[in-house]
């Protein structure tokens, strides 16, 4: 053993963020749901947000859990509703910084619906999509992310749906801000994140996320460390890309990057504005009681 | 405390059900809102729209009834005090997130302006068929509390009642009107702000590191708290700890969900309310909740004029139902004549609680119009005799 | 949980240091694949769990990126910047 100095021991970023009391969590070896939390922890971090006033919403799911897990006020709401839920909260109190935080199943499935209005509505609302490809919590259902031809319990022949392509999805229904990364690219992850919370507006982030149990063993496609290396390999960043060519094919191309980042008013902004205009003087602002 | 003079409308008002509703809520301090249009209960969420933004507070409408129900939750947990409107289909969207609202102890209100059903059936026509699916609409074990106004007086003055069960208990309160009360014009009293009792929301005063969410006071409610403040609380609508936790065995759900059902269970006779009218010597108890009651009350008169010793039970608090008493009264009457505009809800309850001691008949009526008070005094002159 | 293994290179060149929570860890191999010196690999020994968790082959390599530690999904490994001030200081107080 040295003989020099200890250096004085640290904490792992991500500890103050965790409930540590719930530790550990329940994501399978390999998962890349854990890393985005590393990555959201450290965005958290760098942004410099008030703690006090991030607010975390789930639904449903594997991914849906990450609500749980984090040190700040959270909710585990109904599947596919986080969204609407974080619409009430966030126009309750504007001054929270509300994170959506859930699956492809969750948010674009039985989300759909609420995705698109909000996305429209241009809510201020970050929404970090996990994107497995799967339905991995109740055992590797087929999800509207499924490429074409990959195998899920529910389309043990092979799924025969195209698939969204959620960037293109999320810009066409109004999104401010659309980025796609994979778990591999850590560090952009983390810088995405930060741009979202410092951006007003419906801000859209997809993780590409390897489920290993489920999505990967049925489809004999490794395991979580050779889609790691398969997302490092076959990605490709081109920022600004036209969101309409960035559809995923089974075993193809991942295109990734900042796609979408524009400026329009929020939905709390067009609110007051549109009430003042007509109301003038008479209008009382949501904000006092 | 009183209420904010702000929402308070005071004076003498021709309105219907719908906007008298509206303005109950307002008076209640109702601040935010959420709806789907829906007939026939799309007036209170225009009137709320309209009145809200120079009270302070705010309305969305949202996408759907799946998203208006847990827009307010959200709000909710930001301090707000909510409510959201529908009729029929709507009430059945809105299931799960009543579910969430009871498991999470969420104050909140929904209203369900009843009309006739099931599926799209009559948009524009009464009926009161959603009873049994305001006590078990949602899957799972809950109790929640429903009231059922039947004028539009009423609407006004138990709906700033339902908000105040709401925050008192920590839970989803159901109001049940219906078409018929919802659309007719009457004239009602907004009394002043300071002659309106609120009972304010229970924020807790303890510091975060010993507030729980879930740990209940002696009451069996906890304390509430809302997003921003520090808290780092969590809500979730799996079965969870006194800390919010998901925790998901046996023991915790024999916790949790028996503190859930027994907060109403345990407070019954407190909630209870109900309005009685000839019952002192009476040998037929006619039970008729909303607009349903006001038709009893002439067929009673004219079985009175008859001779018929018969008197009229109206529940105003519908659940938790007034069991103590229809068992009081089944020891004293001949028979229960129960009338409602449906093929046979409330009158199960009744029938059970009656416990064969009086005998119970249904008058039932599918809804789209009221019941003709001849209906009601056949079934009470085949019971008298 | 057991005093972490600290170690400080008796080099100058040495600017990290990892820490690894030996029961949390999965063995899901990120931290090894991704490590830029490529100073991690997992161990022959294994945890309650019965994985194999990481540790340092080369304890002079790390630069205390804390690459490893932004993978992990288990929040078992972070790596630490030592400054290289006080490795210099370290080092002269060794050899003096």
């Amino acid at each position: 053993m040295s003989t020099l100095p200890m250096v004085e021991p640290a904490i792992n970023p991500v500890e103050p963020f965790l409930r540590t009391d719930r530790m550990p969590h329940i994501w399978c070896p390999g998962c890349g749901i854990g890393t985005t939390v590393n990555c959201f922890a450290r965005a958290l971090v760098e942004s410099k947000l008030n703690l006090d006033k991030v607010a975390i919403v789930s639904g449903i799911g594997c991914t849906g859990r990450v609500a749980g897990y984090m040190r700040l006020d959270s909710f585990h709401t109904t599947h596919g509703r986080a969204i609407p839920f974080a619409t009430g909260l966030k126009l309750a109190n504007p001054e929270l910084s509300v994170v959506v935080y859930s699956g492809d199943g969750d948010l674009i499935a039985i989300g759909g619906n609420h995705f698109i209005h909000a996305a429209r509505r241009n809510v201020d609302l970050k929404i970090i999509c996990v994107n497995n490809f799967i339905y991995g919590m109740t055992g590797g259902q087929v999800a509207p992310t499924t490429p074409v031809g990959a195998t899920a319990t529910t389309t043990p022949y092979g799924c025969f749906e195209r698939p969204f392509n959620l960037p293109y999805l999320a810009e066409s229904s109004g999104a401010v801000y659309v980025a796609r990364w994979t778990c591999f690219h850590v560090r952009h992850i983390t810088r995405a994140m930060v741009e979202a919370f410092n951006k007003k507006g419906f801000s859209f982030i997809e993780i590409i996320t390897p489920c290993p149990t489920l999505y990967l063993r049925r489809n004999k496609l490794g395991d979580s460390l050779d889609t790691m290396r398969y997302y490092k390999q076959k990605s490709v960043i081109k920022n600004g890309a036209n969101t309409k060519e960035v559809e995923i094919a089974l075993g193809g191309e991942i295109i990734c990057g900042k796609f979408v980042d524009i400026e329009r008013p929020t939905l709390g902004q067009s609110m007051n504005m549109q009430l003042s205009k007509s109301l003038g003087a008479r209008y009382v602002a949501p904000g006092g009681r | 405390m009183k209420a904010n003079p702000a929402g308070v409308l005071t004076g003498a008002h021709f309105l219907d059900g719908d906007q008298a509703c509206c303005e109950g809520a307002l008076a209640a301090g109702a601040n935010f809102a959420a709806g789907y249009p829906i007939t026939p209960s799309t007036e209170v969420v225009e009137r709320f729209a309209a009145r809200i933004p120079t009270v302070g507070g705010l309305f969305i409408q949202m996408e759907d009834e799946l998203a208006s129900s847990i827009a307010i939750l959200g709000a909710a947990w930001a301090g707000k005090k909510v409510f959201t409107v529908t009729s029929g289909p709507g009430f059945s969207l809105m299931m799960e997130h009543i579910g969430l609202a009871a498991m999470t102890e969420t104050p909140c209100v929904f209203v369900d302006v009843q009309r006739g059903g099931p599926s799209t059936g009559l948009p524009t026509l009464p009926g009161q068929a959603d009873m049994m699916q305001a006590r078990w609409g949602s899957h799972g074990d809950y109790e929640t509390i429903a009231l059922c106004p039947n004028s539009p007086q009423e609407c006004f003055d138990l709906m700033i009642d339902a908000f105040n069960l709401a925050e008192q208990y920590r839970l989803p309160v159901l109001f049940m009107m219906d078409e018929c009360v919802g659309h007719m014009t009457e004239k009602v009293v907004i009394p002043p702000a300071d002659g309106i009792e609120i009972f304010p929301r229970r924020f807790t005063s303890l510091p975060p590191s010993e507030y729980k969410p879930f740990k209940p006071g002696a009451d069996g409610v906890p304390e509430m708290v809302k997003a921003g403040d520090g808290y780092r609380f969590h809500i979730t609508g799996l079965t969870h700890d006194e800390q919010g936790y998901p925790a998901m065995n046996w023991r915790e759900q024999e916790k949790l969900v028996r503190r859930l059902v027994e907060k109403v269970r345990k407070n019954t006779d407190k909630i209870v309310r109900y309005e009685e009218r000839d019952i002192e010597d009476a040998e037929v108890v006619v039970v008729a909740y909303g607009i349903t009651s006001r038709v009893a009350l002439r067929a009673i008169q004219m079985a009175r004029e008859e001779g018929i010793r018969v008197g009229l039970l109206r529940p105003i608090v519908v659940w938790p139902f007034p069991e103590k008493h229809i068992r009081e009264l089944s020891e004293k009457v001949k028979a229960f004549v129960v009338v409602e505009m449906n093929y046979g809800q409330m009158v199960y309850e009744v029938e059970r609680c009656a416990a064969g001691k009086a005998r119970t008949e249904l008058v039932d009526h599918g809804g789209g119009t009221v019941h003709e008070p001849e209906d009601v005094l056949k079934a009470i002159r085949e019971v008298a005799r | 949980m057991p005093e972490p293994p600290v170690s400080l290179a008796r080099s100058r060149k040495h600017r990290g240091v990892v820490y690894i929570d030996w029961d949390r860890c999965k063995g899901c191999g990120f931290c090894v694949e991704f490590c830029p010196p490529k100073v991690l690999a997992l161990a022959e020994s294994y945890n309650a769990h019965g994985y194999h968790p990481p540790h340092l082959t080369n304890e002079q390599g790390c630069t205390g990126c804390d690459l490893c530690g932004l993978y992990c999904p288990d929040f078992a490994i972070y790596g630490v910047r030592v400054p290289v001030e006080t490795t210099e200081a370290e080092v002269r107080a060794n050899e003096g």
